[in-house]
């Protein structure tokens, strides 16, 4: 049986994900699968995304996967990244297209009118490179992760979820926005675990052991 | 705090890292799994890979080395060279980039910035722009390595890539480049203050107080670098101890 199912939808960097995961649980069974049978026959699913929403959106609607999405993020620990985070979400305002709405809430731009910093700076969008992580609840993918600790983030958008319950984690850039969700069997990222060497490394091994419980 | 980063750039050929490289722990000098497992230890935020002879030839190559090092570095990787197309950009993200530069084939073709941010988004789009002073607050855009005018100001074009979709600019500036005499630093605060995306800094770096300038005076915000590494003269460790010490934040 296949311990770990990395969803290919024609979309994102799934081979530095499926490698990072190899990285830290060499024994396990890893695919990149595009066929729903083998999805939905594996312990644990990962959707990762690394493009343009309305695009990503497409590429799963056209893939058939959109409901092995639906079905994986109900019935096993589900790890969504970066875009596999937003799509989780109802809507975003990076296009005109209906989101997985797994989660209440919509996905928004950084607003301009926020970027200027006290002493005039401007912070750019994308948010680019290393900001510490503030865990706002205690949660199994957390664990060996020292709070504060710096994640990679690449992404111009970030998820606004209706229930302040489903935050796991904000970064401030420079207003605090939440970059980890987790509800249930669910546990999502804006950064990119896979990217953010030992702390990243660290995520993804506790998400091989987790049992998708909080 | 987003952390400023530290970006150690490496020239490769057909595959290989071509800038001599004389880490005493190397036994291959030119193996550039070797050289980024290296320079990811040492706290690299990311590395940049330089396709310098980009030639359909030996493309694949280049694939098979990003993948190699994809395998084993779990940190960004930039990638640039050739990028002619969203079929070549298509390509290096499958084999493991992260963000991809487009210099020559965006002069050429500026419309490829939309194509590409179009697909993939503009956090992975990144605009690489080589430019030389030809007069007084004055910088022009050069391609193909370097050699060729294009008679377009470097200000003008950075704000046109920015408006076409690049989510980050690559700024090297050609009088600089393997000078060792620090950043252009008029040139990257221009840039910086003309865009309202991230700038690269790149070209010139001598000394660790070059990279220090670079973010507090030149207002990047990421410094780029690569003789200073490759000849072991400085450790990405020692170049954030001296950021961290003149009060900027960095990923320790």
């Amino acid at each position: 049986m296949t311990d770990i199912a990395v969803v290919d939808y024609g979309m994102g960097n799934l081979r530095s994900v499926a490698k990072a995961l190899a990285h830290v649980a060499p024994e396990r069974s890893i695919v990149i699968s595009a066929e729903p049978s083998v999805i939905l026959a594996a312990a644990r699913v990962v959707l990762p995304g690394q493009s343009a929403m309305p695009d990503c959106i497409g590429c799963l609607n056209a893939s058939g996967l959109r409901d092995v999405v639906l079905e994986a993020a109900r019935t096993r620990p589900f790890l969504g990244i970066c875009l596999g985070l937003q799509m989780l979400f109802e809507t975003s305002e990076e296009g005109p297209t209906q989101c997985l709405a797994v989660l209440p809430g919509r996905v928004v731009r950084f607003r301009d009118a926020d970027m200027k910093l006290p002493s005039q700076e401007r912070l750019k969008v994308p948010h680019m490179g290393w900001s510490p992580v503030r865990q706002t609840k205690a949660h199994p993918l957390w664990a060996g992760i020292a709070d504060g600790t710096r994640f990679y983030f690449a992404h111009s958008y970030h998820p606004q979820p209706d229930d302040p319950g489903a935050i796991a984690g904000t970064t401030d850039y420079p207003l605090p926005f939440t970059c980890a969700v987790a509800r249930a069997n669910i546990f999502a990222t804006q950064f990119h675990p896979e990217k953010s060497q030992r702390a990243g490394l660290q995520l993804l091994a506790n998400f091989v052991v987790w049992d998708g419980s909080d | 705090m987003l952390a400023k980063r530290i970006i150690p750039c490496l020239d490769v050929a057909a595959g290989r890292v071509v800038k001599g490289v004389n880490f005493v722990n190397l036994r291959d000098a030119g193996d550039p799994v070797e050289v980024a497992r290296r320079y990811d230890a040492e706290g690299a935020d990311e590395i940049a890979f330089l396709d310098i002879r980009a030639s359909i030839e030996t493309r694949g190559l280049l694939y098979a080395m990003i993948e190699a090092v994809a395998d084993e570095v779990f940190i960004p990787l930039t990638v640039g060279g050739g990028v002619n197309a969203v079929a070549d950009i298509r390509a290096l993200l499958n084999a493991g980039a992260d963000k991809v530069s487009i210099n020559t084939g965006g002069v050429k073709n500026p419309r490829l910035f939309e194509e590409a941010a179009g697909h993939y988004g503009s956090q992975c789009i990144v605009a690489a722009i080589d430019a030389k002073q030809t007069a007084p607050e004055y910088w022009e855009v050069f391609t193909h390595g370097g050699r060729t005018p294009t008679g377009i100001g470097a200000i003008d074009w950075a704000r046109e890539v920015v408006a076409r979709g690049a989510g980050e600019i690559l700024l090297t500036s050609m009088d600089r480049d393997g000078a060792r005499t620090g950043f252009d630093l008029a040139l990257t605060r221009a840039v910086v203050d003309a865009v309202d995306v991230p700038v690269i800094a790149s070209g010139g770096v001598g000394t660790l107080a070059h990279l220090v300038a670079g973010v507090q005076e030149g207002g990047a915000d990421a410094v780029l670098a690569a003789s200073i590494f490759h000849y072991g003269e400085f450790t990405i460790a020692a170049a954030k101890q001296a950021m961290a010490a003149a009060g900027i934040e960095v990923r320790q």
